[in-house]
């Protein structure tokens, strides 16, 4: 860690550590001059928004953990301690509370910016790979934190999502009993999970610190979408940005401090006061909101896998890998493809059919090949993996939105059946919902799978601005 | 370079030095998998929570038509009383037409009882129907409310995301109305 070329700084002790370990030096180019281009939007908040979310989850939550007792028989009471008798202890778990939904909801926006603006495609692929993968933990650290204070929904959710695993064939029972450390969830499940609480935001920590690191290999992206080509397209980070930044959390911070003193429970569920019973389910169990999109993807399979709907999933993955994704092709109905595609998706549809209405008695469709538990399980994973795939589903050269009119219409419909799915997760699946979800995940799927590559092929975009600077400057004038 | 004193490549180009590389590579591996499976290992079930001792339940008070609810091992066990009319429901079902195919006889010990762990096969929550005035599902046995499970009379799964029967635990008559699970 060379530091290379060192200009001395005035303040003596400065110098003195500088000249030692140039942490100073270091700072000053990644946050002071670092030039970062002058047309963001109010978009590019949230990447800091987030990083100071995650230094109040770390600092509430430690002091937490200072108070908080893990055992089954104790920690509900313990948490009502904190809230009744601990000083400030009614404040610090509220922020810590409701600083789990505003972390999501930084995170979520900071993730739709990095979508719409193509700030996944090259060169920052691999940056992109480690937001979601700090997405992922997020969600282990939440869902874990939930578990802690041992009340119904605690409990339940926690023996659902850890049942989602006995899916997995032959081993899976014996990796739900590992996860629980018992038959059942239990003490030892609750010991774990708060040791792995405690950890896994330092984790988080350290994957930061790599996504930050490769922002400034590859520079920011912008709402433009194209590079920076010198000094007039950028502004050094300080004052500019780190003003800007400042305003948007501040911005922020008063939302959730309204949550935060207003009202703290209203992002909850109240069957959480009632204290864990392993006899009684709640009638109606619900993740956090920031699961609810991803949970009714889960619910939404209920169709098992049977030979008649294999061969049609298989002859429609063979169209979509030979055909869809194939960057030399656009045959896609010449009559061989179009048989291909019609046989498939016909096959689909009947087996499916005879899966969900058992009483048609479809030839064959009762062979069970793959449990619908499984089916839902890897559904609901396989959504997060599409995410992190992103870059390779969206080749199309141009990157913002802005200037890709039907990739822009399609991003924000998928948008809008993550905000309705979002909506059905926290619906009882009766009725018309599973339906609803049914038809929601199944454009959530074909936007990665079928629209991305297919833009990416045909799109044609608008004129793009020569530069930053230029787009800037005709801007003002206008 | 002195290597070639070291190294005699043998006909297929593989050196003495190739050799050490991987038996102290392979023993390495060893090393950190016999290091690792303790940590992995301390997540299973403690001898103390393997230990936990089997139930005896009284089943004299339990009246056709009532069922009872006792604690295994963390996990609740059904105990129905079946009134004869459950019973032929569920012995008239056509097994090719189950998702689990099991008859009732492969269920039960005696017919009119019926002993299963009370949780859903799906996610694992607890279904309903236990008690009277709650809802049975569609079938007259059990419903999961979590994501809409149906389970007959014998505890089979008839509609609804589980993949599997109730199952039936390990247990035995000690007399006719004592019954030890586990």
């Amino acid at each position: 860690m060379s530091a290379g070329p060192r200009t001395p700084f005035e303040n003596p002790v400065v110098e003195w550590v500088d000249s030692r370990l140039p942490v100073f030096t270091m700072l000053q180019k990644e946050y002071g001059v670092f030039p970062t281009p002058r047309n963001f939007n109010y978009f590019w908040n949230f990447g800091a928004i987030a990083m100071a979310m995650l230094m109040i989850m770390i600092i509430t939550g430690i002091t937490l953990a200072m108070h908080y007792t893990p055992h089954a028989l104790m920690a509900f009471d313990s948490v009502e301690r904190i809230m009744r008798d601990v000083n400030y202890g009614w404040l610090i778990r509220y922020i810590h509370m409701n600083g789990a939904s505003f972390f999501f909801i930084a995170v979520f926006v900071h993730i739709f910016r990095g979508m719409y603006y193509g700030s996944y495609k090259r060169p920052r692929e691999l940056l992109w790979i480690f937001g979601v993968v700090i997405f992922l933990l997020m969600m282990a650290t939440a869902f874990m934190g939930y578990v802690l204070p041992w009340g119904q929904m605690s409990f339940w959710g926690a023996t659902v999502i850890t049942n989602l695993f006995s899916a997995i064939p032959l081993v899976g029972n014996g990796i739900v009993e590992w996860l629980w450390g018992g038959f059942s969830v239990d003490n030892p499940t609750l010991n774990r999970f708060f040791s792995l609480h405690f950890l896994l935001p330092f984790v988080i920590l350290g994957v930061v610190v790599l996504h930050i690191w490769a922002l400034h290999v590859t520079g920011s992206n912008n709402p433009l979408g194209i590079d920076t080509k010198g000094p007039q397209d950028t502004l050094p980070f300080h004052p500019y940005y780190t003003v800007k930044d400042s305003f948007g959390l501040v911005v922020f911070l008063l939302i959730y401090a309204a949550f935060v003193f207003y009202m703290p429970n209203a992002l909850g569920h109240p069957d959480n006061y009632i204290p864990a019973d392993p006899l009684v389910t709640p009638p109606h169990i619900v993740p956090e909101w920031y699961f609810l999109p991803f949970y009714a993807i889960l619910r939404s399979i209920t169709f098992d896998i049977n030979p008649v709907s294999l061969v049609g999933f298989a002859a429609l993955g063979y169209y979509a890998v030979t055909v869809v994704w194939c960057k030399a092709r656009n045959d896609y109905f010449s009559m061989s493809n179009l048989a291909i595609l019609a046989v498939g998706g016909l096959l689909t549809l009947v087996g499916i059919a005879g899966s969900l209405f058992a009483d048609l008695n479809i030839p064959l469709t009762h062979t069970v090949l793959v449990e619908a538990k499984l089916m839902g399980v890897l559904a609901m994973f396989g959504s997060i993996a599409l995410v992190l795939l992103m870059p390779w589903c969206d080749w199309h050269p141009v990157r913002s939105a802005r200037f890709r009119p039907l990739f822009q219409v399609t991003l924000l419909a998928y948008v809008a059946s993550v905000f309705v799915l979002g909506y059905v997760g926290a619906k009882p699946a009766e009725g018309i919902w599973p339906w609803i979800g049914l038809a929601l995940t199944g454009y959530y799927f074909a936007f990665f799978l079928v629209i991305l590559p297919l833009l990416s092929k045909h799109e044609y975009v608008q004129p793009l601005p020569t530069s930053i600077n230029e787009a800037v400057l005709a801007e003002n004038k206008a | 370079m002195t290597a070639h004193n070291n190294d005699h490549p043998e006909d297929d180009g593989a050196t003495r030095r190739d050799f050490l590389f991987l038996t102290a590579g392979a023993m390495a591996a060893v090393g950190a998998g016999s290091v690792a499976w303790p940590f992995i290992a301390q997540m299973n079930p403690a001898q103390d929570t393997l230990a936990l001792s089997s139930t005896e339940v009284d089943i004299a008070p339990i009246q056709a038509g009532q069922s009872v609810t006792v604690m295994w091992r963390g996990k609740p066990v059904f105990i129905r009383h079946r009134t004869a009319e459950e019973i032929a429901a569920a012995e008239a079902v056509d097994v090719a037409s189950l998702r689990d195919k099991q008859t009732d006889a492969d269920r039960v010990q005696k017919a009119q009882w019926l002993v299963m762990i009370g949780v859903c096969t799906h996610l694992g929550c607890i279904p309903i129907g236990q008690k009277s005035g709650e809802s049975k599902g569609d079938f007259g046995g059990w419903f999961c409310p979590c994501h809409g499970s149906h389970y007959d009379t014998s505890g089979r799964i008839r509609k609804g995301p589980a993949p599997k029967n109730l199952t039936v635990p390990t247990y035995t008559f000690t007399s006719d109305t004592v019954v030890r699970i586990g």
